[in-house]
């Protein structure tokens, strides 16, 4: 075969096999919008699951892992920041840095199934709580970690030098110049990484499973005291997730209209990750035209 | 700064403020040590927990270690007048290679393929559109593969293949999928590290596009492209709940592509809920869950050293 007709024989195959990974995705998230959209209305969202007939909702789900996500965030982002602070600024060369590097890298690539497992172990029964929102973020905190530490670190490093010696060289502790210069520069890649590590959160069941539970508590709407048994805000109740009560209605439900209840959570949950990816890129661009003041 | 602090008091503002400025630096520091410190903890404790449990069955329970990997039966509720209940958990270690071995060897050319497209056919408007799709394909969750292959993927193959539809192939087809993004991003990545004057220099020879990508990217991205397959694999290896929701979850030894069966994270999945902690059933379930830590520990290595080998290549 002559070289042209090989090479344009092979250009077409490059374009053949980048429009199936176009279509697949195009295939997928129409026909999840094509089975789910007609199931996504004010009811569906906000009122609570049927347990024999049809017509129920997933409101107290979506309420859960709205809030499993917030707990979870606000353990991550704390210590991630931290772990990518010491990496960038703090940690040498030496074998425990190189150490901590590793550990960092199987943590990222643990199933998340064993992160949940090792959460029920530790969260649910060697602290006695059983299942709880806690437990759920806490577990789901480990598998997040990884992310938010790479993404934090990448971001600080990316500052340019100057601007850190610039501050170093007017007496500024190196503290001090880690949270007011080199912190808000990496603001932009720190939003970035947390607005995706959110979207992982959000749609994460396996970890969540055997920590947070397969199965919603009563909870009463009017009750807002974080402490009182029966209020949404425990922490300390059972919660099943969006994400979960998919698996678990697609694989055992007993409702006539499972699947329709699958289908429009399905829905839901892809929705809510392209929002987070789209907010994720455009809230980063802003936030580096504010914070550099450049016009690129 | 060789004046004695006590000379006036604006120097001795400034001696108290450097102080603060000290113990604030160093609260920060142990701040930032303390984050470090979880994640190793973490890390940690992972490996202890899940071997000692894991390992239970073998040392406790007095289960043997060659019986429990190479058995095909699992009959946790076989009778006392049989035997006993038995835990042989070979098939589900050969169907969690099976599905992660194929859905490998169908994702990696369409992955390595969409690499090439984006980085060597059309490096301006390609990524452009295919980085997006990438990036959505890897954050659609796991539950919604799953509950796409059970409504759509599961009927067609009962359909238009034959069998239950709950098959291997099913899994398969899932897996192949969701590793589809890993493979293409790293793939990506280590494309772009291929340099421009060794392109440049073999087109200036008159050698063609293909040519070139046969001849000179792929050799020299061959180690990333290993390596992106191997993360592909590894997220396989380690997918619960899509693969349990397709593949049908039976506990025999699948004997073709179209039969159901059970994979590691399945059972573990399956059962996990149903069993009382400490019992042998629970135990071998964490037996499980070792074999799974172990194999995720292997893909890492594996990656790192080949990793390794690429830099003293190069």
């Amino acid at each position: 075969m002559n070289a042209k007709l090989a090479d344009r024989l092979a250009t077409l195959v490059f374009i053949c096999i980048a429009a199936l990974l176009v279509i697949i995705l195009i295939g997928l998230v129409g026909y999840l919008m094509w089975r789910g959209l007609p199931h996504l209305s004010w009811h569906f969202l906000t009122s609570p699951p049927a347990f024999s007939e049809a017509g129920g909702g997933v409101g107290p789900q979506l309420f859960n892992s709205i809030y499993v996500l917030i707990l979870t965030m606000l353990f991550t982002v704390p210590i991630g920041v931290g772990g990518g602070i010491f990496l960038a600024e703090y940690a040498g060369n030496g074998w425990l840095t190189r150490f901590l590097r590793s550990a960092i890298e199987v943590l990222s690539s643990l199933p998340s199934i064993v992160v949940g497992l090792f959460g029920l172990l530790i969260f649910v029964q060697y602290t006695g709580w059983g299942y709880t929102i806690l437990g759920g973020a806490l577990a789901l905190m480990l598998f997040n970690l990884p992310l938010m530490v790479r993404t934090s670190e990448e971001a600080i490093r990316s500052v340019p030098r100057d601007q850190k010696e610039a501050s170093l060289a007017l007496g500024v502790s190196h503290w001090r110049t880690i949270t007011s210069v080199l912190l808000p520069s990496a603001l932009p890649g720190i939003v970035t990484g947390t607005i995706l590590t959110a979207g992982r959160a959000f749609g994460e069941a396996a970890a969540l499973i055997f920590t947070a539970g397969m199965s919603s508590s009563r909870v009463d709407f009017t009750d807002w005291n974080p402490f009182s048994p029966l209020s949404p805000l425990n922490p300390m109740r059972s919660g099943e997730t969006l994400a979960v009560n998919i698996w678990k209605v697609s694989s055992e439900g007993l409702v006539p209209d499972a699947r329709e209840i699958a289908a429009g959570a399905s829905a839901l949950l892809v929705l809510v990750v392209l929002i987070f990816n789209l907010l994720a890129r455009l809230l980063s661009r802003w936030l580096y035209k504010k914070m550099t003041a450049s016009s690129v | 700064m060789s004046l004695p602090a006590s000379r006036s008091p604006e120097v001795k503002t400034n001696a108290s403020l450097m102080k603060f400025e000290k113990v604030r630096g160093l609260f920060g520091y142990s701040l930032t040590l303390f984050s470090v410190f979880i994640i190793l903890l973490a890390v940690i404790s992972i490996y202890v927990f899940v071997f000692s449990k894991g390992l239970s069955t073998f040392f406790v329970d007095k289960l043997h270690v060659w019986d429990f990997l190479s058995g095909t039966e699992w009959n946790p509720t076989r009778g006392e007048e049989a035997g006993g209940p038995i835990y042989g958990v070979f098939a589900f270690i050969y169907a969690s290679f099976v599905v992660t071995f194929l859905s490998a060897v169908i994702a990696a050319p369409i992955g390595i393929g969409s690499a090439i497209f984006m980085t060597e056919i059309a490096p301006k408007w390609g990524r452009k559109v295919l980085q997006p799709v990438v990036e959505l394909l890897v954050g659609i969750p796991s539950v919604v593969y799953g509950f796409t292959g059970l409504t759509l993927l599961v009927p067609f193959i009962r359909q238009y293949i034959g069998g239950l539809g709950f098959s291997l192939l099913a899994g398969v087809i899932v897996l192949s999928i969701m590793i589809l993004p890993t493979i293409t991003s790293i793939a990506v990545d280590t494309l772009l590290t291929v340099s421009p004057e060794i392109k440049a220099g073999s087109y200036a020879l008159g050698a063609t596009r293909w040519q070139t990508i046969w001849r000179l990217i792929m050799r020299a991205s061959a180690p990333g492209f290993v390596t992106a397959v191997i993360f592909g694999m590894a997220r396989a290896f380690g997918e619960a709940l899509a693969v349990q929701m397709v593949i049908g979850n039976s506990k025999k030894m699948p004997e073709s592509l179209l039969d159901p069966g059970s994979t590691i994270t399945s059972v573990i999945t399956m059962n996990m809920g149903n069993t009382v902690p400490g019992t042998l059933e629970n135990n071998v379930l964490w037996s499980l869950a070792l074999i799974l830590l172990l194999m995720s520990t292997v893909f890492i290595f594996a990656v790192r050293l080949i990793g390794q080998r690429g830099r003293l290549m190069n």
